[in-house]
C-alpha cells in the first residue's frame, strides 16, 4: 500500500483519528485506575497516621474536621478512636520555613496534649542534611513531651531541641510545624 | 541488521546514554539512588518499546507532514498511560521521579526513536529495537545510580555499606554532573581502546 | 517581595538547569559559544513565558472543569510544539540573521524539557497567573545565565589542553558540576 498523501483531508483526518483514539484510550485507563489511586491515596494517609497515634477502631479519615490555626488557615484533624473514646489526633501540619521550603508533617498528640509522634510527609530538603529530620535521632526528642513545659525552639534560639548538625534552618522549621500543630489543638479546644 | 543486533546495540555500541548523550536530563536528576535509577529506565523503556510498535504500525497511514505532531500525541498517550499506573500502583516512586515522568514525553531518545527507526520498520524490529534502547537506557541509569548511591551515601539498593555519612555531594545536584563526566569520558577511553 | 522572592529562587537558588536538571540537552549542545547562547536563551524565554500562559489557562479553564486533568501531559506538549512553530514562522519573517543562528534549534525547544517542565511546575506549585509568569520568566533567565556561564568557560576551554578521553561532553560535565556546586552556595537565601 502507498504512503498516504499530505492532502489537506488526509491530514486534518489522521490527526483527528489519532487523537480520538488516543482520548478514548487514556479514559479508559483512568476508569481503570482511578480507584487504585484513590486507595493508595488514602492508605498513605492512614499509614501516616497510624504511625503517630495509639492503636484506633475507627475511620480516622471519616471523621476528619478542619481547625482554625492562628494566620487564617486551617489545619486537617484526624480523631483516632479507640471503643469511642479518643486516644489520640493526628494533625496534619505544615511549614513554610524549611530550607527548600515547604514541609508538610502529620504530628500526633494525647489527648493530654502531650506528643505522640510525629512523621514527615513531604519535603525538599537537601539529601542527606535536612533530611536527617526524618529520621528517628531527630524526631524522637519530641515523643511524650507536653509543649506546654517543652521549649519547641532550638536550642540556639533558647529552646530545648537538640537542632541537627548543619540543617538548623529545617530543624527550626520542623519546630514551628509542630508547635502550630499544638497551638491549633490547644486554640480548638480539644487538649 | 539482524534482529539480534537491533536488539543489543542500544547496549553499548548506541547506548543512548553513554555514547548518544540523548535524555541527559532524567540521567541525572533521577540517579539519586539505584532504585530510583532503575525505576525510571523501566518506565522509559515502557513507553519507548509501545510507541515504537504503535508507530511502526501506524506509519503508513499518517501523511508526512503531521508526522511529528502524531508521534508526539502517541508518547505522550503511552506516557500518560505509566503516568497513572504508577500514581495507582508504585506511589511512592511514583512521588520520587517527580514530574520527570510526564517528562519522559520529551525524552529525545523516544522521538528520535520512533522517527529514525520505528517510522522506517516493520513492527518487530521496531518492538526490538525500542526494547533494546529502553534496557541500555535503563543499564546506564542503573550504572550511574549505584555509583551515586555508594559515593554518595554508603549503601546499594538502600543496603547500608558503611556506618556514617558518605561524600554527600554525590547524591545531590554536583554529583550528578560530575559522576556522569567521568562515566562518559570512560566509556569514551574503552570504546577508542 | 513575593515575586522578588520567587525571582531569586528561580535563577539562583532553584537554578533550572543546575540544581534541576531541566534543559541539560541544550544545556550541553548549544554551549559552544556565547552569541548562540544568547539567542537561545531569547528564544527560550519566549516559548517558555507564552506556553506557561497558554497552558495556565487551558488547564484552569478547560481541563480542570471537564475534569479531564489526567490529559495534561498531552496537551500541554502539543501547546508548545504548536508555539515553537509559530516563533519559528514569525522569527522568519522578522530577523533572517537570528533564524539562520537558531534555526536548527528552535525545533529542539519542542524537546526541550524545561519548558513543559516549567509549564508542569507552575501548575504543581499552585502558582496563580502573574506568579506564573513571573516565575516563568525568572526560570527562562537563569536558564540563560546558566548556558550563557557555561558557554564563557567552553571558549577558554577551547585553548586548553584537555585530556583525551575528557574531550567534549565530559569535561562539560565536569564544569556543569563545578558550577552546580557554585550554585549549591546561594541554597538557603531564599526560603
Amino acid at each position: 500500500m502507498a504512503k498516504t498523501e499530505s492532502t489537506l483531508r488526509n491530514m486534518v483526518l489522521s490527526l483527528t483519528l489519532i487523537a480520538l483514539v488516543a482520548a478514548t484510550a487514556l479514559g479508559f485507563v483512568y476508569e481503570v485506575t482511578k480507584k487504585p489511586i484513590e486507595i493508595s491515596k488514602l492508605n498513605k494517609k492512614l499509614i501516616a497516621i497510624k504511625a503517630v497515634v495509639p492503636p484506633f477502631d475507627n475511620n480516622p479519615d471519616n471523621e476528619m474536621f478542619r481547625l482554625a490555626g492562628d494566620n487564617g488557615d486551617s489545619l486537617e484533624i484526624y480523631p483516632a478512636k479507640s471503643g469511642g473514646t479518643i486516644v489520640g489526633y493526628a494533625v496534619r501540619t505544615y511549614t513554610v520555613n524549611g530550607f527548600s521550603g515547604y514541609i508538610g508533617i502529620m504530628a500526633g498528640f494525647s489527648p493530654d496534649g502531650t506528643i505522640i509522634n510525629t512523621n514527615v510527609l513531604e519535603h525538599k530538603e537537601t539529601p542527606g542534611l535536612g533530611t536527617k529530620m526524618t529520621e528517628d535521632v531527630f524526631k524522637t526528642q519530641f515523643n511524650g513531651k507536653d509543649p506546654s513545659s517543652f521549649a519547641m525552639k532550638v536550642k540556639k534560639d533558647g529552646g530545648q531541641v537538640d537542632a541537627i548538625t548543619a540543617a538548623t534552618i529545617t530543624s527550626r522549621a520542623f519546630c514551628e510545624a509542630v508547635d502550630r500543630a499544638y497551638k491549633t489543638l490547644k486554640k480548638g479546644g480539644l487538649i | 541488521m539482524s534482529n539480534l543486533k537491533i536488539f543489543t546495540k542500544g547496549f553499548f555500541k548506541e547506548n543512548p546514554i553513554l555514547v548518544l548523550l540523548l535524555g541527559t536530563c532524567p540521567t541525572l536528576a533521577t540517579t539519586s539512588s539505584a532504585i530510583n535509577g532503575l525505576g525510571m529506565g523501566i518506565a522509559t523503556t515502557f513507553v519507548l518499546t509501545s510507541s515504537n510498535v504503535a508507530i511502526s504500525l501506524l506509519a503508513k497511514f499518517i501523511p508526512d507532514k503531521v508526522r511529528i505532531p502524531s508521534y508526539i500525541v502517541v508518547i505522550a498517550s503511552f506516557v500518560t498511560i505509566v503516568d497513572l499506573i504508577m500514581q495507582a500502583y508504585v506511589p511512592d516512586l511514583y512521588e520520587t521521579l517527580g514530574i520527570f515522568i510526564p517528562l519522559i514525553v520529551v525524552n529525545c531518545i523516544v522521538l528520535a526513536r520512533a522517527e529514525a527507526f520505528a517510522s522506517k520498520n516493520r513492527l518487530l524490529p521496531s518492538l526490538l529495537d525500542g526494547a533494546g534502547m529502553g534496557l541500555g537506557f535503563t543499564m546506564a541509569l542503573g550504572i550511574l545510580g549505584s555509583i551515586r548511591e555508594i559515593l554518595g551515601n554508603g549503601s546499594i539498593f538502600n543496603y547500608k555499606l558503611i556506618k556514617g555519612d558518605a561524600i554527600l555531594v554525590f547524591i545531590l545536584a554536583p554529583g550528578a554532573f560530575i559522576a556522569l563526566g567521568y562515566l562518559i569520558a570512560l566509556i569514551n577511553k574503552i570504546r577508542k581502546a | 517581595m513575593e515575586y522578588l522572592l520567587i525571582i531569586i529562587s528561580a535563577i539562583l537558588v532553584n537554578n533550572i538547569v543546575l540544581a534541576q536538571f531541566l534543559g541539560v540537552c541544550p544545556f550541553l549542545g548549544v554551549s559552544n559559544k556565547i552569541s548562540t547562547s544568547v539567542g537561545m536563551t531569547g528564544a527560550v524565554t519566549f516559548v517558555m513565558v507564552l506556553a506557561s500562559i497558554v497552558t495556565y489557562l487551558i488547564y484552569t479553564y478547560l481541563l480542570i472543569p471537564l475534569g479531564i486533568g489526567f490529559m495534561q501531559t498531552i496537551t500541554y506538549i502539543l501547546v508548545i510544539a504548536s508555539l515553537v512553530q509559530l516563533v519559528e514562522i514569525i522569527l522568519k519573517k522578522v530577523s533572517q540573521a537570528l533564524y539562520q543562528a537558531l534555526g536548527i534549534f528552535l525545533p529542539l525547544i519542542t524537546t526541550n524539557c524545561a519548558v513543559l517542565g516549567v509549564t508542569l511546575l507552575v501548575i504543581k506549585k499552585h502558582f496563580n497567573l502573574l506568579e506564573g509568569v513571573v516565575y516563568s520568566f525568572a526560570t527562562a533567565l537563569g536558564f540563560g545565565l546558566a548556558l550563557i556561564l557555561l558557554a564563557g568557560i567552553r571558549e577558554q576551554l577551547d585553548m586548553a589542553e584537555v585530556p583525551k578521553g575528557m574531550k567534549g561532553a565530559p569535561i562539560s560535565l565536569l564544569v556543569a558540576g563545578i558550577l552546580a556546586l557554585a550554585f549549591m552556595g546561594f541554597s538557603g537565601i531564599v526560603k
